[in-house]
């Protein structure tokens, strides 16, 4: 299950969900893929590409624009006992479908007293800084994990996103997969054969000794830019990306915060509301004897997401951001 | 399957349990012994019988809010249903899921459902997986006049006629949504128009007559096994209670007349009244059925009296599935 990494090279994020995706259809034949033109045209952002013609239309359904019936499709087809990967292109649209997502997929299980499982994984675009404006832009992670029975799901390098989506796919539980929009064509090195990351297992994305920076999807990448920036000045953070933000992977955290003492959480989402206030919350719940300093949150404002690039630049949290709020933290 | 004495016996007690269960669930309700909301399906039964009657053992069904009878038509299993409608351990869903989602997986009862419209995308995905895997399975669908108001229903039908999936809509005209007439949620009067948009075939059927809905059921069945797509079923039925609970007369939104004229035309009568004038039964015959059905119910609520609540323990139970042999 863990790659050697001999045969490692290197793959696009997007990329490597597809080689991911490719590989799970591979051993399981009742894995399908199901949604708006993931099928002949193989996905909007070519997530899906080549999917069709290596497994056939059969397994790679085009679907109406029907955002529920697409969702309750996979509902339906993984009761009685299929893998349905259905995408829902935006993360946007996932509000389209909520009610197959939140009333029916993620409280299934539980409403019929265990007697029924759901292999569905629901995969869709996230995030913000293509000028997509504020349909097609969204962060809506925390809407996603507040919900008991949803596993999210949102990985920040290939090598993760091959993994995770691997698991997700053999996972007997709903998952939404997040994919950040930004990062499609992002490289690293991913093995060629199939691997799992667990879900619910954060990772430690650069070690450091002075404050923790909690992140996820694309903002590890910042994070990192921010941490390698503030080496220079002698600030040695370690980042940890979370890389399922439902399971939340709280002791990992807690564990960097009693070394550090000092920790800020880092999301793409609005700040407000979003999941570094429940981040925040745990920390100071299981670790506030070892803060020295508050908890620090950098997110979006509390806005929609704007179209021009001159207000969507400011509107996304960067590395500058990040690192003020370390500052911040260290002064305090 | 031609329609035999044996058939028109075994529609009749389907029909009759549903009702039998249903009236004890309606008392045990008034008693305070069932916890929640319950939708009863008194008037109604000669859909589920009609047409789960049909159903070959691995067809799927799914159903709505309103969904005992269904899950009894489908040979539920009393004493659990009736121990899951007073929230017991014993009960089909351990007590987590009470009268709006009950659900026997086994029987291929793909649940009864707390959002109205929201069983039907589900049923097509049943069905979308009896294509995919070509095994001759047919996914039927009951829902209300009701949830052909909603978004879902159309998303679902156009998906299921699109891609051709072996599905059976079957649409429970009640004439009302909750409490509201069905002439004002909706300027056509047969529902069943609206699946010509979607290019299904479609039919209206008596929903007070089990014989008509079973052959209008197997027709739908067969084109689904033929590979030739959903068909929509609309059968005109009435709902004896209120929306929710046991009130019959007395309503604002409806008159007593409109109750007792549905009543005149009582699916289970009109059945045994076709059972003796056949020859297929006597009076006294059908007597000893509904003893037997009601020693059955009586069994049932015996059951779930006697049995124990959920233990608070469980409660975090199955909130997620665990892979093979691990435990939170």
């Amino acid at each position: 299950m863990t790659p050697t990494g001999a045969d490692t090279r290197e793959l696009t994020y997007l990329g490597a969900f597809n080689e991911g995706l490719r590989q799970v259809m591979r051993e399981d034949s009742d894995v399908f893929v199901a949604g708006e033109d993931v099928g002949v045209a193989g996905g909007v952002f070519g997530a899906y590409a080549g999917i069709a013609d290596e497994f056939g239309e059969r397994r790679a359904v085009d679907t109406p624009i029907s955002e529920q019936a697409i969702v309750g499709l996979g509902i339906g087809a993984a009761v009685v006992g299929l893998r349905p990967v259905v995408d829902l292109m935006f993360m946007d649209f996932v509000l389209v479908a909520m009610d197959q997502i939140a009333n029916q997929a993620a409280k299934l299980k539980y409403m019929f007293g265990g007697t029924a499982q759901l292999p569905l994984t629901i995969v869709t675009a996230g995030g913000a800084g293509l000028s997509a404006a504020a349909q097609h832009s969204q962060s809506l992670e925390a809407i996603l994990g507040h919900i008991p029975g949803l596993k999210v799901v949102m990985p920040s390098t290939p090598y993760d996103m091959k993994g995770l989506t691997v698991s997700c796919l053999r996972d007997n539980n709903p998952t939404v997969l997040v994919i950040h929009k930004r990062m499609f064509g992002h490289k690293g090195g991913v093995p060629e054969e199939i691997y799992e990351v667990p879900l619910g297992v954060a990772r430690v994305a650069r070690p450091g000794s002075d404050v923790t920076i909690v992140s996820y999807s694309r903002m590890t990448d910042e994070s990192l830019k921010a941490a390698e920036l503030l080496s220079n000045d002698g600030v040695e953070c370690e980042v940890i990306d979370l890389r399922t933000v439902s399971p939340l992977d709280i002791d990992t955290v807690v564990q960097s915060v009693m070394k550090t003492s000092r920790v800020i959480v880092v999301h793409e989402a609005v700040r407000f509301g979003g999941l570094g206030a429940e981040i925040a919350a745990q920390i100071q719940e299981l670790a506030f004897d070892h803060l020295d300093a508050s908890v620090g949150r950098v997110g979006a404002p509390y806005s929609p997401v704007p179209f021009s690039p001159a207000l969507e630049s400011c509107y996304v949290p960067d590395a500058e951001q990040i690192m003020l709020a370390v500052r911040k933290t260290i002064e305090s | 399957m031609p329609l035999t004495d044996e058939l028109l016996r075994d529609i009749h007690r389907r029909m009759v349990r549903i009702r039998l269960f249903e009236q004890a669930a309606g008392r045990l309700f008034e008693g305070s012994k069932i916890p929640g909301f319950i939708h009863l399906y008194v008037g109604q039964e000669a859909v589920a019988a009609g047409v789960c009657v049909a159903l070959g053992p691995g067809d799927q069904i799914s159903s709505t809010h309103r969904g005992h009878g269904h899950l009894v038509a489908r040979g539920g299993d009393l004493r659990r249903m009736m121990a899951e409608l007073m929230g017991k351990a014993t009960g089909y869903c351990h007590g987590k899921g009470g009268s709006m989602h009950i659900c026997d997986l086994d029987l291929n009862m793909l649940g009864a459902n707390g959002i109205v419209g929201g069983g039907v995308p589900i049923a097509v995905g049943a069905g979308f997986a009896n294509a995919y895997r070509s095994d001759g399975r047919v996914s039927v669908v009951f829902f209300g006049d009701g949830a052909t108001n909603i978004g879902a229903f159309h998303e679902a039908a156009n998906m299921a006629a699109a891609l051709r999936l072996p599905v059976v809509f079957v649409c429970e005209n009640n004439e009302y949504a909750e409490y509201t007439r069905r002439d004002q949620t909706m300027a056509i009067t047969d529902v069943v128009e609206r699946a010509a948009a979607y290019g299904m075939p479609g039919s209206i059927v008596d929903g007070m007559d089990a014989v008509a809905i079973y052959e209008a059921a197997i027709e739908g069945l067969e084109r689904a096994r033929r590979g030739e797509g959903p068909t929509f079923v609309e059968c005109k039925t009435y709902r004896y209670y209120n929306h929710h609970g046991v009130q019959t007369l007395g309503a604002k939104y409806r008159s007593d007349e409109e109750v007792e004229s549905a009543r005149q035309r009582d699916a289970i009568d009109r059945h045994e009244k076709r059972l003796i004038e056949g020859g297929v039964m006597t009076a006294e015959g059908l007597q000893v059925v509904r003893e037997q059905i009601q020693a059955e119910v009586d069994d049932a609520v015996q059951f779930g009296e006697d049995s124990p609540m959920p233990d608070p323990s469980t409660l975090l139970d199955d909130v997620y599935s665990l892979p093979k042999g691990e435990v939170l």
